[in-house]
């Protein structure tokens, strides 16, 4: 919103010190985090916080290795979000449990094979069949979460798919909590070759392995999107829905496949939750889509690229933010306050470049 | 759809008031079969929820009835009186209802039910119990009525034949009749639900005989009670249509003169009709609960938390507009502050304050931070404005929740012992009198409905009304969008902190998990529940809601679906939403908004009819006008 300068009002100032005291904050910690580095005696980091402890190289090599993985699979998460908000301009909040229920189809799949003894001997193939598995359910979670809940509201005044998408988000939670009780699902142990420490920069495997699958899952979107006939539909629909109808596109049919895509990456990334934390609950979708729907923001809503990168950013900064930024500035239990800092990751970036940091590709009639 | 191929069953369907009827085989196959298939999904994922089974000990009518089998008829009612409806459109022709829609409602009942038919063979032939885990032998006997398995099996086809004939014979007996039925089963139902009220009141009064006989001691009506409860409904129903149709022959002309003013924003005014209903509500809300047990009490005083907590909300999102996911955030400013000031529990701020002074703190507090939290999402779309709203939320609970502010506000332990409200040395209100707090919510819950009815209808009202509308062009006509936004957020942030304020009262004690993100989300599906932007949906939506299925962390009268609550309030929400987004008690503005298309469509219709027919044939909308 252009704002001339009669319309600078108090909000305007507030704005300004909000934006200027973030970044204050921000740098503040990261000089403490460099004088700790420097000299853990030296009188800055001593200043701000008496009893700092120095991370060592390899614990920040660690932390930004855990927080790109999963960074990874927010960025996955993120790709329904944004390809969503491309496509029909609204936040599908639900997409976070269509992840959740990937996951938890991971779980019950995967203790299902390792009961039958499949696991251990055949990961590989063992893996390769819950993930399409788990693309299966998602995708299909999502179509009919289309269907019966978005189509009938197409056209309507953009808050109340909104609402219903929140709606649909509750609902789905307590559909797998009342079907499949309140305990965790846990994914079998995986076996000893992966979680071992590798030579390879001594980075443990499942997180590489981790980054493998969503790279590989990127580049078949990216495919998909951008040298497929249905991908040109979908951006064509996200540019201009009727001038794409009048092209003789079926808008029904390609919102149809942006949401089924959104869930079969989704199920990828629900996977994904399992390698990294090995067990699953029916809560579990929920945080993660807020951080992955802040990640898509972060990354500049309706760019797919964009969204991947915001993803990584989003995870990295959760990850090293309390101990980088927050610890060197005194705050004691600093990584209870990982969400805390995945969320005012958002607000910030809102606050200083809105449209996200790659830009935001969005149907001419959303861009304001 | 059925073919509208005849022009002269087209023409004759406007003209004639007694339409044709289909013959009875004449259904639409492949409809039936999408539906039944549904119904058939929808029965099994409710057997295999858990509810038949937990609900089985709460019975509805003594012998006869649990909420557990009703659990499992309401579904195949509902979609075999959904199957047969179809909304005759402009041009098509509209069928007189008959035997085609009963048989309609029973194959798609028998469809329904043959899935719980397939479920009973199945759990008797596999075990799959591992994942899902109402998958149980108690939930194969409660479907086989304790006999065997082929027994339950054809039972259940037989009832899901008599239920969705049911649901189709709806269409049969008219509109009027209909409409009798409805109003009976929902008072049985009711009057079963509200059993502790009820046995409460007449503890109240004396007259626990009534009680006793109405009521199994097993819970549950007994069946003459239910009997007389259906047969006084009846009788009340058609009562009460007569004298409305006597009164409104009467005052057609009177009421028509009378309804534009009683509708516009000068509602200062009030008929004497309505005002004596006003003091009548008042009088028995303010003696009512002399009257009423601890429970009832208790229970009330959760709906009016809710109430308060809601018509907050109904100012943010109901009247300007604004998605605000984090309205818990307010809750836990208001309940931190008064624990923190009050409490001797309280890590910090020794020198206790009494309630009333905490309040005001609060009061301020929560205004502030209605501020910052405000003014950074405002100028934002109103999606993002909602997940960062959610977001605030979350951070503020998480801060509560941390170490690093453990020094004041008790990290995950809370603050505990705090004491009651001291009103001026007259009166104490503490947790464990609930009357007390029940006086001290209504004395608030008044305060918020006269400010919210107040500001409704004030320069502010119409400026956020206008800002909700259509923001650009309530700029354009000189409203101060910024600060008019601002001013709802720190509204509804006040009336937050009052609910929070008497919560901590009223509990002793406060913990940082009462304030999750679930709790918002209640609180706006009682917003749009009841009706957004308006006072009586609102309060109305809080009554029912949270008095029978319970707040996010307190029962309600059905105790039975606590785990099941959450379920509920999201498929509530998303079905409000798709079928009525104006909710229970619509506001007439708001309500006008959300149908703008249909009502711009039907202005549209009504001048091409206008000019076609020249008035020749004015009944073309009013037949089968637009539905709510």
């Amino acid at each position: 919103m252009q704002l001339t300068a009669k319309q600078r009002t108090r909000v305007d100032w507030f704005l300004t010190i909000l934006r200027i005291a973030a970044l204050v904050v921000i740098g503040a910690g990261l000089l403490a985090f460099v004088a700790q580095v420097v000299d853990s005696n030296n009188p800055f980091a001593r200043w701000a916080n008496p009893d700092a402890i120095n991370l060592t190289g390899k614990q920040f090599r660690d932390l930004v290795v855990a927080g790109l993985a999963q960074g990874a699979m927010y960025g996955l998460i993120a790709l329904g979000y944004s390809m969503v908000y491309g496509v029909l301009g609204f936040i599908n909040f639900a997409h976070g449990e269509v992840f959740m229920i990937g996951a938890v189809t991971g779980a019950i799949t995967s203790s299902k094979l390792a009961e039958a003894g499949a696991w251990e001997d055949n990961f590989v193939l063992c893996l390769l069949l819950v993930v399409v598995l788990s693309m299966v359910v998602c995708t299909i979670t999502a179509v009919i979460m289309e269907r019966v809940a978005y189509r009938p509201l197409r056209g309507k005044p953009r808050l109340i798919p909104l609402i219903t998408s929140i709606g649909v988000s509750f609902f789905l939670q307590n559909f797998i909590l009342v079907l499949l009780g309140p305990g965790t699902k846990t994914y079998p142990r995986m076996p000893e070759w992966l979680t071992e420490k590798r030579t390879f920069l001594e980075i443990q495997g499942t997180r590489l392995l981790v980054l493998a699958v969503a790279a590989v899952a990127m580049v078949g979107l990216w495919y998909l999107v951008e040298r497929t006939k249905t991908g040109k539909a979908m951006r064509a629909v996200a540019e201009d829905a009727e001038i794409a109808s009048l092209m003789g596109i079926d808008v029904n049919r390609v919102i149809v496949k942006t949401f089924a895509v959104g869930g079969a990456m989704a199920g990828v990334a629900g996977i994904l939750w399992g390698l990294l934390f090995n067990s699953v609950l029916h809560t579990a979708g929920f945080l993660p889509g807020i951080k992955a729907f802040s990640a898509a923001v972060v990354g500049g809503i309706g760019n797919l690229g964009g969204s991947m990168a915001g993803g990584l950013t989003i995870g990295v900064a959760e990850s090293l933010g309390p101990l980088v930024i927050l610890e060197p500035l005194g705050v004691s239990g600093p990584s209870q306050l990982r969400d805390a800092v995945a969320f005012s990751v958002l607000i910030i970036v809102l606050l200083v470049r809105p449209s996200g940091i790659f830009g935001e590709r969005l149907p001419s009639e959303e861009r304001t | 759809m059925t073919a509208i191929a005849d022009p002269m069953a087209v023409a004759k369907g406007h003209t004639d008031s007694a339409a044709e009827r289909r013959r009875v085989l004449d259904q639409d196959w492949q409809k039936l079969l999408k539906v039944g298939a549904i119904l058939a999904f929808g029965q099994v994922f409710i057997a295999l929820s858990g509810m038949p089974v937990s609900f089985d000990r709460r019975l509805i009518i003594d012998p006869i009835l649990s909420l557990g089998y009703l659990s499992l008829l309401w579904l195949p009612l509902v979609v075999g009186y959904a199957v047969g409806r179809e909304q005759a459109l402009e041009g098509m022709t509209a069928y007189a209802k008959g035997g085609r829609e009963v048989l309609a409602g029973a194959i798609t009942g028998v469809l329904g039910n043959l899935g719980l038919t397939l479920l009973v063979v199945g759990i008797t032939h596999f075990d799959i119990r591992d994942p899902l885990v109402n998958w149980s032998p108690q939930l194969l006997e409660l479907l086989e009525f304790e006999q065997s398995v082929w027994f339950g099996a054809f039972v259940w086809l037989g009832i899901g034949a008599a239920t969705g004939a049911a649901g189709g014979g709806l269409h049969w007996v008219g509109a009027r009749n209909r409409r009798t039925v409805i109003t009976v089963l929902a008072a049985v139902s009711s009057a079963a639900v509200l059993e502790s009220v009820i046995t409460d009141l007449a503890q109240g009064f004396h007259i626990e005989a009534v009680a006793d006989w109405l009521y199994a001691p097993k819970r549950g009506l007994t069946s003459p009670a239910a009997a007389v409860v259906a047969g006084a409904t009846i009788l009340a129903v058609t009562g009460i249509s007569a004298l409305r149709a006597k009164a409104a022959d009467r005052q057609e002309i009177a009421a028509e003169a009378d309804r534009p003013e009683s509708g516009s924003t000068r509602g200062l005014r009030l008929s004497p009709r309505r005002l004596a209903g006003f003091a009548v509500t008042v009088a028995a809300v303010i003696v009512l609960p002399l009257f009423l047990g601890r429970l009832t009490n208790e229970l009330l005083a959760n709906v009016g938390l809710f109430i308060l907590l809601a018509l907050g909300l109904n100012i943010i999102v109901g009247l300007a507009g604004i998605l605000d996911l984090g309205y818990v955030a307010f809750f836990a400013v208001g309940g931190y502050s008064v624990a923190v000031l009050t409490s001797p529990g309280s890590p910090r701020f020794s020198p206790e304050m009494p309630w009333i002074g905490a309040l005001f703190i609060a009061m301020l507090l929560a205004g502030l931070v209605g501020l910052f939290i405000g003014a950074p999402v405002i100028r934002m779309r109103g999606d993002y404005l909602a997940v960062v709203t959610l977001g605030f939320g979350e951070i503020i609970r998480i801060l509560l929740l941390s170490d690093w502010l453990s020094g004041t506000f008790n990290g995950a332990q809370g603050i505990i012992n705090i004491p009651g409200v001291e009103i001026f040395g007259l009166a104490t209100v503490r947790g464990f009198e609930p009357r007390s707090v029940l006086y001290l919510v209504l004395f608030f819950c008044a305060i918020a409905i006269y400010v919210s009815w107040r500001l409704e209808n004030s320069r502010i009202g119409r400026a956020w009304m206008a800002i909700r509308e259509d923001e650009s062009v309530a700029e354009a006509m000189g409203v101060d969008t910024v600060s008019a936004k601002l001013m709802a957020f720190v509204t509804g942030a006040v009336l937050g902190s009052f609910s929070g304020a008497i919560l901590s009262a009223k509990v002793g004690s406060i913990f940082p998990h009462s304030f999750a993100i679930i709790v918002s989300i209640v609180i706006l599906v009682v917003v749009i529940f009841g009706g957004m932007g308006n006072i009586a949906g609102v309060i109305a939506g809080a009554a029912v809601l949270i008095g029978v299925l319970g707040g996010p962390n307190q029962p309600g009268l059905l105790q039975e679906f606590a785990e099941f609550k959450i379920l509920i309030y999201g498929a509530l929400l998303v079905w409000m939403m798709l079928q009525r987004s104006e909710g229970l008690i619509p506001s007439v503005r708001r309500a006008r908004e959300l149908h703008s298309d249909e009502l711009n469509q039907d202005a549209w219709l009504r001048a091409q009819t206008d000019e076609a027919d020249d008035g020749r044939n004015p009944g073309v909308l009013g037949g089968n006008g637009p539905r709510p």
